[in-house]
């Protein structure tokens, strides 16, 4: 299989804290990864290096064979490396429909800059119906995204990233704010969308549950490092899994419990 | 589903006001095209605000656009109101787009107080100038358009008139497609959430520069109209002052439809001259009470009043 994303070598430090200790992670296309971790173990860390909202302290990371390392948010998003966000970020004086008709316009309006699979059949109007359609968000059409309930909030911001047709899309915690029995359900719609447009998925998720039904393998971070990187069953089962992220085995952990 | 009515009651003022002019008394028609004049502006305005920023500084434009066309008639001798207006399309879309460069890069107060000190640095070049009349400024006579002398006082405001109320049309039509093309969504998208057009794959800087600088080309256009139809310019239109009256003209219209800051403008400049006329002294107070109301009562501006019966109905 065909390597689409390349970290190598990446460090990031905040001052005295290690947000990124020599990260080295190659990722297959169409694959569906799961990054898991506790809370500062740095897998939002990874995720906003690959979209350049931080630049690593050293290291590179290769898109597609080019280096993008030194680009922007912006430029990197154009290239076709997309993000949803853990507190969904929306517009909320917009309708639902004009939401995703913002993105599918800055796909339209952007001509040649964009990568080849951007090009969306019918007019930009029937394109989000489209969506609306397969995101199952037709009954809130014409609502302000600002009403909206949390669930729906959460899908339309991945149905936001997904409008301006990644080819890797990045989701942080996409299930988190939405309620137990919902985020089965949106996470099969979300993965019918990506194996529709044949997108590579890298995922940041603290649900056990979700990670072993959805990924082909997961990354473990702990420290800024990672510890664990394979199948899902395999890392699961990992014993520093178990210590420093599921936390099954507390006892085990000895004076690394207080994380 | 209701049809837009926006663009047929544009295209229906339009037409009553051309054809009412010649019947119209004298102040009526100078109240009209003055206040179509500072619509023209403020339509500008509306466009910066639904962008999410505020200038404080658009006198600058306003002053420009004067001055372009001033120039024209006191240095080169051109007194054709046609050659006047694209003088002034061009002196403000290139200086916006040279200072558009800088104030992209701020938002909210900063982006204000820049624009500000912009306009008052052409305030203090203008009023130091005497060859341009210094802080009386000097009168303009515009007896031509597009090659043909405009002869005879009531036909010469006339013309004047007409050519404020196409300009207003043109502006508001194109302001009323811009607003509900790509562009124009992206503007308001970039309001509610900048961080998220930027992960989408849009310029918000971009967008911003643009949008300031049709904000200004509709700023120099109003101004160069107001020029011709005073005939009379001066430091002043530069000075802070204005361009807070641009501001509080937009708060009072409200952002919501192409039509509002022709209907703010036009309300506004009706206080203005009666209070003017009835207490000379204390005249800014009506305007001050008049904001007051409507913050407290529309804070969607003046617009409100249609959108809220609409929505009720």
């Amino acid at each position: 299989m065909a390597i689409v994303l390349e970290a190598k070598g990446l460090n990031k430090s905040f001052g005295a804290v290690t947000a990124a200790n020599d990260i080295n992670v190659a990722v297959e296309r169409d694959a569906v990864v799961g990054l898991i971790g506790s809370n500062g173990a740095g897998k939002t860390t990874f995720i906003n290096m690959v979209t350049g909202y931080l630049k690593p302290s050293s290291g590179t990371i290769d898109f597609g064979g080019r280096d993008i390392t030194p680009l922007s948010p912006r430029q990197i998003t154009r290239l076709g490396i997309c993000r949803s966000f853990q507190i969904p970020q929306l517009f909320n004086s917009l309708s639902v429909y004009e939401n995703l008709l913002v993105g599918i316009g800055i796909v339209v309006s952007g001509g040649k800059n964009w990568s080849e699979t951007s090009h969306h059949v019918g007019t930009p109007g029937e394109a989000v119906d489209g969506m609306l359609e397969r995101f199952k968000l037709s009954d809130y059409r014409d609502k302000f995204a600002g009403v909206l309930p949390e669930g729906i909030r959460k899908l339309l911001d991945i149905a936001m990233a997904m409008a301006v047709k990644p080819k890797i899309l990045l989701l942080d915690e996409p299930t988190s704010g939405v309620s137990a029995d919902e985020k089965f359900t949106l996470m099969d719609m979300v993965m019918e969308a990506v194996r529709a447009q044949k997108v590579t998925v890298l995922f940041v998720e603290h649900d056990m549950e979700i990670v072993t039904r959805y990924t082909q393998r997961v990354l473990a971070f702990y420290e800024g490092r990672i510890i664990a990187d394979g199948l899902p069953a395999v890392v699961l089962g990992d014993i520093e899994v178990r210590k420093y992220v599921t936390g099954e085995a507390h006892v085990a952990g000895g004076h690394h419990a207080a994380h | 589903m209701n049809r837009d009515p926006t663009l047929p009651i544009l295209v229906a003022v339009s037409v009553i006001l051309l054809a009412a002019g010649p019947f119209l008394p004298r102040w009526a028609m100078f109240l009209i095209n003055v206040s179509l004049c500072y619509g023209i502006v403020v339509l500008g305005m509306m466009l910066l605000m639904r962008t999410g920023v505020v200038s404080f500084g658009h006198g600058l434009y306003y002053c420009l656009g004067a001055y372009a066309a001033g120039t024209l008639d006191q240095v080169c001798k051109i007194s054709d109101m046609a050659v006047m207006l694209v003088a002034a399309v061009i002196v403000t879309a290139l200086a916006s787009a040279a200072l558009g460069l800088l104030l992209r890069k701020y938002r909210d107060i900063f982006f204000a107080m820049l624009s500000l000190a912009f306009s008052m640095i052409l305030y203090g070049l203008l009023v130091k100038t005497s060859s341009l009349g210094s802080s009386d400024g000097f009168n303009i006579a515009a007896t031509k358009i597009a090659g043909f002398t405009v002869a005879g006082t009531s036909v010469e405001r006339y013309v004047r008139y007409a050519l404020t109320v196409v300009c207003a049309f043109a502006a508001g039509a194109f302001m009323y497609r811009y607003l509900n093309s790509h562009m124009g969504r992206l503007a308001e998208a970039i309001r509610d959430n900048e961080l998220r057009v930027e992960y989408m794959g849009a310029s918000v800087r971009n967008v911003i520069h643009v949008n300031y600088m049709i904000s200004a080309v509709l700023a120099g256009v109003g101004g160069a109209l107001a020029a011709i139809a005073v005939g009379h310019i001066d430091p002043e239109m530069a000075y802070w002052t204005t361009s807070g009256e641009f501001v509080f003209v937009g708060i009072l219209s409200g952002t919501s439809s192409i039509l509002a800051p022709f209907l703010g403008a036009f309300i506004f400049e009706t206080i203005r001259s009666f209070a003017y006329e009835y207490s000379p002294n204390t005249w800014q107070m009506a305007l001050g009470i008049t904001m007051l109301v409507v913050i407290m009562f529309l804070p969607g501006g003046l617009w409100s009043l249609f959108t809220r019966k609409r929505k009720a109905a």
